[in-house]
């Protein structure tokens, strides 16, 4: 029986130079339901597809509320991710204590990456298995950020994480040029088709999925059920006046399903780099 | 034992008894607790040693004010006389001290370092005075919750994004925010002249001119003022810290030569 | 050489008055140390909530402290219920704050003001260690001893002595208690030295939070 043998424990390198257990986290990440996040001049919008494990159950919430002034959206452990909110929630608490003012979002994705990294290069620790999108506001504007369980952070324009989020992404690839200008409630419409590409066979819908918004003069904060419908309900009006659908995503979408277990000989970039 | 006692005479092996004594006492009636005497509480850091006199700030049209003479005295003694004692933080903070000139070197290389951690971030954010200021506030106050506290009065002003910003700190971490402010002597002879004179739109000679007129009260009647002062100006350009220079004084008023002539009861 | 303390008083008065349906506070802006004014412009209030206003004097670096330690708290209880914290809620963790300060002790005398889950003027008064009840009005600081007595004849609240005990929140009107604090304050600001400059007046009811300042003397 074939056997790996450099992926029982974080700290050992393979022969070809990768770490298989931090690329195991990185899978994790793309097992958990999508998280979409998008920015314009003046707002970060945060959505999540809600996936309930059962009939009778409810879905986890995957959004997250940090401060005022920024707020995540996860994929994969959502335990973990809680874990990492409530850290970032600290951070942020910390920071208006001593200083009266709002922590800058990138110092605390470099901080939460920073403490990504200490868990791939102890043997007694575990990755983290959530990927963040964390979007917020400072001096700069708004920015939004991904955080990877290897510890790799990236700032975007528009980005989605998690599983089919190949579909959404190409969605936003198509139109990330126009988010710049938009407007709070355009911005928002955007993320709920991103949403839509991201369902497999599901209508998009209040209860599969959620939007957060924040921006210059909104502190965060997640649309209530009867805001979210109305968004929806305008999608359907928009959807007549632009027949554009996209039939790529389809394709796209089954290659992402089957998740690519990394091979010691691969020769392509390390999936730790997304 | 007594009487072993009394046949040693020599210093060397008295000790040696004694350490005899010691050890029996250990093992026969108490249980062997080491005592250790409480350490009394520092204290020597609760008063000052070298001092630097008032400092006085105020905000005018374009920005902020705030002046600082060179002194440094040792008790009554003036015993440095080229003491820097405003400072630029960042970009657009500058704070200047009275109180304990060590501990205010001390201040600066917190803020020194805070400074540089937050340039090398290198990401468009930085530190404004309202930020340095809160810090500031922090600090002093944890030092004086260890009751080790910095002996100083800070004043701390600023522009940022438009918005000009003066404050003051004090030892044990009392602050505001303020149009005018001075420490020490300041707060009795120049507050009531700023109160007087100080306004919103006052032009930048003005200002300087206003600061002038309250350190030449201050040096008539503050004995450890000295005349060698410097003034910061705090703009949305950026900051300039002036050479030290000396204000014209005249005293040879006769009411200055003696003071109490014909005043009755007086001698 | 003058010790050194870590304590200093810098002077000040506050005011809560509770209504069946709304809430004033009020302090005054004057902040003291010794003989000196050190600002006549600084608030002694601290909104904790939409429904909840703390008014305290006595050392201001503790009372800055202690506001910024139950703001971050706070935030902790937003996180965690998703909701704001109530009146009585703030009431008994300000309670616990200062008194897990007991041996070093916050120097800060303090009246919370707000409204109750009931939508009714609640004022909770305090000592520097956490002692706490609920009344219907209260003064605290170095004006107290001039405002209470008048407060105690002005407010016709039922006596707190009472059996059966009766709801102690004033009958006043909310325009009647905002008149009778500019009046107490004006007076207390002729004979305390540490209360002057201005009064800031807070009134909360159903409709929200509004603030007022009137002047004071200033000498």
């Amino acid at each position: 029986m074939f056997r790996n043998q450099y992926d029982t424990d974080v700290t050992t390198w393979s022969p070809a130079g990768r770490l298989h257990q931090v690329e195991y986290a990185m899978e994790a990440v793309k097992q958990g339901s999508a998280a979409i996040g998008l920015r314009s001049k003046t707002h970060v919008i945060l959505a999540s597809v809600n996936k309930a494990t059962s009939e009778l159950s409810s879905y986890q919430r995957k959004l997250f509320k940090v401060d005022d002034h920024i707020g995540i959206a996860m994929a994969g452990l959502t335990a973990d991710g809680r874990v990492l909110s409530r850290y970032m929630r600290s951070e942020c608490i910390n920071h208006k204590f001593i200083y009266e003012s709002p922590l800058p979002v990138g110092r605390l994705v470099v901080q939460v990456a920073d403490k990504a990294q200490v868990c791939t290069q102890r043997s007694w620790k575990r990755p983290y298995g959530v990927g963040l999108l964390v979007g917020g506001l400072d001096e700069t504007g708004p920015h939004l950020y991904q955080n990877c369980p290897s510890g790799n952070y990236y700032e975007y324009q528009a980005f989605a994480i998690g599983s089919r989020s190949q579909a959404a992404k190409t969605y936003l690839e198509r139109k990330f040029e126009t988010f710049m200008t938009c407007s709070r409630d355009e911005l928002i419409r955007h993320a709920l088709f991103a949403v839509k590409e991201s369902l497999q066979d599901e209508e998009l819908s209040i209860t599969n999925c959620s939007v957060a918004v924040l921006g210059i003069g909104e502190p965060f904060n997640i649309l209530d059920l009867k805001s979210l419908q109305g968004f929806i309900d305008s999608l359907e009006e928009k959807k007549e006046a632009e027949v554009e659908t996209v039939v790529a995503d389809s394709e796209q979408a089954g290659a992402d399903a089957e998740a690519p277990v990394a091979e010691d000989q691969g020769d392509g970039p390390a999936p730790m780099e997304t | 034992m007594a009487m072993f006692m009394q046949q040693q005479t020599d210093d060397s092996s008295f000790k040696k008894n004694m350490l005899f004594r010691g050890q029996q006492d250990q093992s026969s009636a108490l249980p062997s607790v080491g005592f250790v005497p409480a350490k009394s509480p520092t204290t020597h850091t609760q008063y000052p040693y070298v001092t630097g006199s008032s400092v006085l700030g105020i905000k005018y049209k374009d920005g902020v004010l705030i002046a600082a003479d060179c002194g440094g005295s040792y008790g009554s003694t003036l015993r440095y006389k080229s003491v820097e004692r405003l400072k630029a933080v960042g970009k657009s903070t500058v704070i200047g001290a009275s109180g304990e000139i060590s501990d205010f070197q001390q201040i600066m290389r917190y803020l020194d370092e805070l400074t540089l951690k937050d340039k090398m971030w290198d990401d468009g954010n930085t530190l404004g005075p309202k930020e340095v200021h809160n810090y500031l506030c922090r600090v002093m106050y944890n030092h004086r919750n260890k009751f080790d506290p910095l002996w100083n009065t800070l004043i701390l002003g600023g522009v940022k994004n438009g918005v000009k910003y003066l404050g003051m700190v004090s030892m044990i971490g009392v602050h505001f925010e303020e149009n005018h402010v001075a420490s020490g002597f300041g707060n009795h002879l120049a507050r009531p002249i700023f109160r007087d004179e100080w306004k919103e739109d006052l032009s930048l000679e003005e200002g300087i001119l206003l600061l002038e007129k309250c350190f030449r009260v201050l040096l008539y009647r503050d004995r450890s003022a000295v005349n060698k002062l410097q003034v910061a100006n705090i703009t949305a350009e950026g900051i300039t810290i002036s050479k030290p220079y000396a204000l014209r004084t005249e005293w040879e008023y006769k009411a200055f030569q003696n003071p109490t002539q014909g005043v009755e009861g007086s001698w | 050489m003058a010790y050194w303390s870590p304590y200093d008083n810098n002077g000040g008065t506050c005011v809560a008055i509770a209504g069946s349906e709304y809430c004033v506070i009020a302090a005054d802006t004057r902040l003291s140390t010794g003989y000196s004014i050190l600002t006549r412009e600084h608030t002694k209030m601290c909104q904790l909530s939409d429904k909840c206003v703390l008014a305290s004097s006595g050392f201001q670096a503790d009372i800055r402290a202690l506001q910024k330690n139950l703001d971050a708290r706070h935030q902790i209880y937003q996180h965690q219920h998703n909701k704001k914290m109530s009146c009585p809620a703030m009431a008994q963790l300000l309670s616990n704050t200062l008194y897990y300060k007991r041996f070093f002790p916050y120097y800060a005398f303090n009246v919370l003001g707000g409204l109750d889950n009931e939508g009714k003027g609640c004022v909770f008064t305090y000592d520097a260690v956490g002692s706490y009840e609920r009344v219907g009005y209260s003064s605290q600081g170095t004006g107290q001893q001039l405002l209470m007595p008048v407060l105690d004849n002005q407010l016709q609240s039922a006596s707190p002595l009472l059996l059966p005990s009766k709801e102690s929140a004033t009958p006043l009107s909310e325009s009647e208690a905002v008149d009778l604090i500019m009046d107490i304050f004006a007076s207390a600001t002729e004979r305390d030295i540490y209360t002057g400059d201005a009064v800031e007046i807070v009134v909360v009811n159903a409709d929200g939070i509004r603030r007022e300042v009137a002047d004071l003397r200033k000498d």
